[in-house]
């Protein structure tokens, strides 16, 4: 048998740094609350588990585990027909499922917010992230989504706290994206 | 196998008034509009696939209302996870009505899965919906319209229906004044000013 291949990217993106504690996904929850989200909607994404675990424990808010992330243009234009409001968590390449329908978002001015973790930017290791990653931005703009962005741990909430604002209080569509700097590195080899 | 037109008249013609409708794209939008315009429906012009999610949104949200959601054979298949997604969530006042002609029929006719071997309704039972009916003649159709105002958990129906284009009967297609008209009928616009 052969000896494996020694892959020094994988042992290099495998080695993790020291990071503070940050709690921005909690913070984040807090918003949701404040704010009377009262349903997520989801593909399961690991730089939004904790949001994710923190959403699904609350006994007022919905989580909706979405098979693709085009579901929950749906489900939030749904939500806000009968006067709920809603977020959408999903990755980078997510976005990518979703523009044919975010005509539903434009057509009716439904408001919509999606917190997008960015992949295929700061520090990637894998090379599949990159095409939707990296167009990420514009994709959104041509959709008519308004696009701001959290680079550190401490302008997340605020950031997101804005976007909600203006989604609902105009019926506008926003995205917040949460940088790949910010979720930290992937460990590829445990 | 039922006339579309036929169908959708007896499952609509005495709506309740806590039914709020969703139609998919084409066809169905027609047919639901055909039956008589209503600030309580829903119309989908597009977003094609999108039909089943938006009744689940609304279904989760408004528990006091019951949701239908209807839609044609070609626009479920698009969304065929969100059938999935409803099945984890079952709210218990949503229904989806699939009118299955087996073809796709505002492009020209063509055939669609459901004419081969692809079974909607069982696929709604795969994913955990277990109030299925499977309509195709006028006695079942029946049993579905006696079923709409008072179902009291998850419903899926397959209806099947002839491939034919009847006239259509086209509602605004202003998306604007579709939501906003649907939230002023359910309420939805109250509480949001703050």
């Amino acid at each position: 048998m052969r000896e494996p291949t020694w892959d020094k990217e994988a042992e290099v993106a495998a080695t993790p740094l020291p990071r503070s504690e940050t709690g921005w996904p909690d913070q984040l929850f807090g918003v949701l609350k404040a704010k009377d989200i009262r349903q997520v909607g989801y593909v399961p994404d690991a730089g939004h588990s904790r949001l994710i675990e923190l959403c699904a424990a609350d006994a007022d808010i919905r989580d909706v585990v979405l098979t693709t992330e085009e579901e929950g243009i749906g489900l939030a234009a749904g939500a806000w027909l009968g006067g709920q409001r809603a977020v959408l968590l999903m990755q980078s390449s997510g976005v990518g499922n979703c523009i044919n329908m975010l005509s539903l978002t434009k057509n009716c001015r439904f408001p919509l917010v999606m917190l997008v973790t960015m992949r295929g930017e700061w520090a990637e290791f894998n090379p599949w992230q990159v095409p939707m990653g990296s167009i990420v931005e514009p994709a959104l703009r041509l959709c008519d989504v308004l696009v701001s962005r959290a680079d550190h741990a401490d302008a997340v909430a605020d950031t997101v706290e804005a976007a909600i604002e203006l989604a609902f209080g105009g019926e506008l569509a926003v995205a917040v994206l949460l940088s790949q700097r910010l979720i930290g590195r992937k460990v590829w080899v445990k | 196998m039922l006339d579309r037109r036929t169908a959708i008249t007896a499952l609509l013609a005495h709506r309740s008034r806590d039914l709020a409708i969703i139609t998919g794209l084409g066809s169905a939008t027609w047919d639901v509009a055909s039956v008589g315009d209503h600030d309580r429906n829903f119309y989908l012009w597009g977003a094609m696939g999108g039909a089943a999610m938006v009744g689940l949104g609304l279904a989760l949200a408004r528990p006091d209302l019951r949701t239908a959601v209807v839609t044609g054979d070609g626009e479920m298949l698009m969304g065929l996870g969100s059938l999935a997604t409803v099945g984890v969530q079952r709210p218990a006042n949503l229904a989806i009505i699939v009118l299955d002609n087996g073809v796709y029929g505002e492009t020209g006719m063509q055939p669609s899965h459901t004419r081969h071997a692809v079974d909607l309704a069982a696929t709604a039972r795969a994913c955990g919906i277990d109030l299925v009916l499977d309509v195709a003649e006028p006695d079942e159709l029946q049993r579905l319209a006696a079923l709409l105002p008072g179902f009291d958990r998850t419903l899926f129906a397959r209806v099947r229906i002839t491939p034919d284009e009847p006239p259509r009967v086209l509602p605004t297609r202003d998306g604007v004044e579709l939501k906003l008209r649907f939230r002023r009928a359910v309420g939805a616009d109250r509480g949001e000013a703050s």
